[in-house]
């Protein structure tokens, strides 16, 4: 172990390289739906329990659960509605599982990253062999499934080991959305020394974290995100910003919260200065007109302190 | 450092869930319906009776909502019980208010050692389910078979009995279950159960006795959940409700019928700060054209004949 993951410099939130996205617009907007299977009674990961009670976790589950049955279709319909593409995060599982599910997603043009095979097989404990058989099987059933491999990657349930983020470089991806240093594309380092990046996904407007954890009111969650949008856009006219929803439709998608949520999306799509996108899309910008003036930034910056 | 060859097995990987108890299916693949009369939103409120003995055992957990304190704990012992002498009447008035017509999901051990509350339930002529023993009698993971075969048949003889009504409806304490608990409730006469919540209209449920309804009683719209778990505030509980009932009713015109499910508590929306709040719901709620207070049993029959 390490004090530090060493993904990544220190780069200060001033002064950069100013990125302008495509059109003139201000701000990255993104929505990132995780479609995700949860076992009902998976092999127990010695690190961390896939459920905090004994067989059969009914409630846990079986909410969970109701995201496929009943959720994505809700959200699909509402992102169709405000034009916005969804970016998923997906158990690769849901493609064996639920095939329905993909080819929806398919038919919207969304794109897919990787989420791991199952939300209830973590990371933890496994050696580098094992979670590059576990990254490549995602990578290879998202293939098989959409005709396309995935670019990014955020670790089931954010399970991490040190090799995550090489490994799943070397199985060819672009980005992640497993740091949440930042609110704009930023290098990070791999051992295959490509240009590779981290996205803004954030924890804070993750509806699971606002709803599940943080126990925000669903009106209070609308209201943070517009308040999240208004500062992100004010900034972006100094350089681009990035601003992420991600979701999970065992939550969102609840018949309480789907108003909230839909205000949020109206508000902000209602503004003139937002390139709606993928992950995908966003890192291929950034890659190709902002990756080597941001590095060269950061080195400049880090000689300038040391 | 690296984990057992079985954790990136995956037995299960393949169409459909990953266990055999019910059939995979999007709601919105699923053949529309239509509530009597051209009805769009069924409302089915749930209160929940329930006794919490203060000499709980927390068996192989202590049940949310019981005691937490060193025995005797008689703040929250009395607390909940509070629910069955004042909080249940001010649901009654209210429900006969706005013309609501309630299901009770009822510990049978209550129904035993409160012959009043139960007389009031019978004379309205309200279904009544079972809520199972009391709230420290739990179902759990691991249970021995006969034990809970046991505690199922006792807790459904005796309210059956004393009821007089055939309790087809079932609802575990703290929602929490055995592997075999859906197959010891079809093999004892139940119809319906509502712990799991992965839909918003019922589906089939495979057990080892025939088929079991399982029935969408939303655990996010429970007054306990709001309230007590997530601590929003009393207005935001009427607001998320409201906010419910106006996406399912718009849901209903492309989607076909939905289910408004609310399950409460006595102890908890009906104390003297929150009554009016849920007033004000289900005020809001029955107010609407569209909607149709029944029973669960109701809703299930009319369910079953229509799909």
């Amino acid at each position: 172990m390490q004090e530090d993951p060493n993904l990544y410099d220190y780069w200060p939130y001033q002064n950069r390289p100013k990125i302008v996205w495509p059109n003139g617009a201000k701000i990255a907007f993104w929505v990132a739906p995780n479609i995700e299977f949860y076992e009902l009674n998976p092999p127990e990961n010695p690190h961390r329990k896939p459920w905090p009670q004994a067989y059969p976790a009914v409630g846990d589950y079986s909410i969970r659960d109701y995201g496929n049955r009943v959720g994505h279709i809700r959200q699909m319909q509402l992102l169709d509605k405000y034009g916005i593409r969804g970016s998923i995060s997906l158990s690769a599982a849901v493609c064996d599982h639920h095939p329905e599910i993909i080819n929806l997603c398919c038919e919207r043009d969304w794109e897919f990253f990787s989420h791991g095979i199952y939300n209830t097989r973590y990371t933890y404990g496994l050696s580098e062999e094992q979670e590059r058989e576990m990254i490549l099987d995602s990578v290879d059933t998202i293939e098989k499934h959409t005709g396309k491999k995935p670019a990014g990657y955020l670790a089931p349930a954010l399970s991490h080991s040190e090799h995550t983020i090489d490994l799943f470089a070397e199985a060819g991806g672009i980005y992640t959305c497993d740091l949440f240093h930042d609110d704009q594309p930023s290098p990070v380092h791999v051992r295959s020394s490509k240009p590779f990046i981290s996205i803004p996904y954030s924890l804070e407007m993750n509806d699971t974290i606002a709803y599940a954890v943080n126990k925000v009111e669903p009106r209070r969650y609308g209201q943070m995100i517009k308040d999240n949008f208004d500062q992100l856009y004010k900034e972006g006219a100094e350089s681009g910003t990035v601003m992420c929803i991600p979701t999970h439709n065992y939550q969102v998608s609840c018949p309480h919260r789907l108003r909230a949520f839909e205000e949020a999306l109206e508000y902000i799509t209602g503004h003139a200065d937002v390139w709606i996108a993928t992950g995908r899309e966003i890192a291929d910008h950034y890659i190709k007109h902002y990756y080597d003036a941001s590095a060269n930034d950061i080195q400049q910056k880090m000689g300038v302190t040391t | 450092m690296s984990l057992e060859r079985d954790f990136l097995e995956y037995s299960q990987r393949s169409r459909g869930m990953d266990h055999d108890r019910y059939d995979w299916s999007m709601l919105h693949n699923r053949r529309k319906i239509t509530w009597p009369n051209g009805k769009k939103l069924a409302l089915w409120v749930n209160v929940c009776l329930q006794f919490f003995p203060i000499n709980q055992r927390g068996k192989p957990f202590k049940v949310p909502g019981g005691m937490t304190m060193p025995y005797p704990d008689l703040r929250h012992y009395s607390l909940r019980d509070y629910g069955n002498r004042v909080g249940i009447f001010r649901f009654l008035k209210a429900f006969d208010k706005y013309g609501v017509t309630p299901t009770f999901t009822m510990n049978t051990r209550l129904a035993e050692r409160n012959s009043y509350l139960l007389d009031v339930i019978k004379e309205r002529g309200d279904e009544i389910a079972c809520h199972g023993m009391h709230m420290d009698a739990l179902h759990f993971g691991g249970q021995n078979i006969g034990d809970e075969r046991e505690l199922i048949k006792r807790s459904l003889d005796v309210l059956r009995n004393l009821s007089g009504q055939d309790v087809t409806g079932w609802l575990s304490p703290a929602r929490s279950e055995s592997e075999n608990t859906p197959d010891l409730l079809a093999e004892h006469g139940i119809k319906y159960f509502s712990d799991w919540v992965n839909d918003d209209m019922p589906y089939e449920f495979t057990t080892k006795h025939g088929c079991l309804t399982a029935m969408p009683l939303s655990n996010e719209l429970e007054d306990k959940f709001i309230l007590m778990d997530n601590l929003h505030s009393e207005q935001s509980y009427a607001d998320q409700i409201c906010d419910a009932c106006d996406f399912l009713l718009t849901e209903s015109e492309h989607g076909g019928g939905r289910i408004l499910a609310l399950n409460v508590h006595p102890w908890m929306l009906g104390q003297p700060h929150r009554i009016a709040k849920f007033e004000q719901v289900l005020d809001y709620v029955s107010s609407k054209k569209s909607v149709w207070s029944a029973s669960a049993s109701d809703i299930l029959a009319e369910f079953k004949s229509r799909s």
